[in-house]
């Protein structure tokens, strides 16, 4: 029976593997972006998840339950002001993951992670469209993927300057915590 | 030590070796550039999955 062995160990200690999803939760909300390996990627988006959640629960409590968990402050305060209340409609699925390939060096597939609907302008726009969507329990990717596309022909420059951060920030992430 | 009795015939070499073979790769095509890319994957060539560009054109 394969009781208590959900997730993935990742070839590390329990601490390593805390540590590491520490930093790569702070990065991520930070960015809202992050290229990264395809198994971490699927375990991040758990994590960030129940973020987004203790996000939209709002109170004291949940604040501190994310500051324990999320490194820098600023990203727990973003989280509760900016992130949260986006997705206020949304009843989880927060998180998408585009598969990229394969990465030359290691030959480990990569993917892309990142939050569901952008921030710059998408938040007018978007909502009538997400909530109805919502309600009838239809196929999330097609209408968020039309409103994505509104946001790329409108603002490609900052989506630019949004992914080479991730790239870095990713980077970076894994150097701390190895 | 044991050794084998007799040679392995080409014809029994070849029939062993049946079903030593590749198999390629389930391609499919992309619907902007109409390259063959992976299923389920950012197409490599054009950079976009589900009709929006995930991968900017100067990483590709």
């Amino acid at each position: 029976m394969r009781h208590n062995n959900a997730g993935r160990r990742l070839g590390r200690t329990t601490s390593h593997r805390v540590a590491m999803f520490r930093n790569m939760v702070t990065s991520f909300l930070n960015h809202e972006k992050i290229t990264t390996t395809d198994a971490k990627a699927k375990e991040l988006r758990s994590i960030a998840e129940k973020m987004i959640t203790l996000g939209k629960k709002g109170d004291l409590h949940a604040m501190r339950q994310a500051a324990a968990y999320i490194r820098d402050k600023k990203v727990v305060t973003k989280l509760f002001t900016t992130i949260a209340p986006r997705y206020k409609e949304r009843p989880g699925g927060y998180t998408r993951i585009i598969k990229l390939g394969i990465r030359p060096g290691d030959n480990a597939p990569v993917s892309i992670i990142e939050l569901v609907e952008e921030e710059l302008k998408a938040k007018s726009e978007s909502k009538p469209a997400k909530k109805t969507t919502a309600k009838k329990a239809a196929p999330k990717p097609a209408p968020a993927a039309t409103v994505q596309a509104d946001v790329l022909s409108s603002e490609p420059v900052a989506e630019e300057t949004l992914k080479t951060h991730v790239v870095e920030g990713d980077e970076a992430c894994e150097a701390k915590a190895d | 030590m044991a050794v084998p009795k007799k040679k392995t015939s080409k014809s029994r070499k070849n029939m062993r070796r049946a079903h030593d073979f590749l198999t390629p790769p389930n391609a499919s095509t992309c619907p902007q550039c109409k390259a063959p890319k992976l299923p389920h994957r950012a197409c490599p060539s054009c950079g976009t999955y589900k009709g929006k560009e995930v991968l900017k054109a100067e990483d590709l």
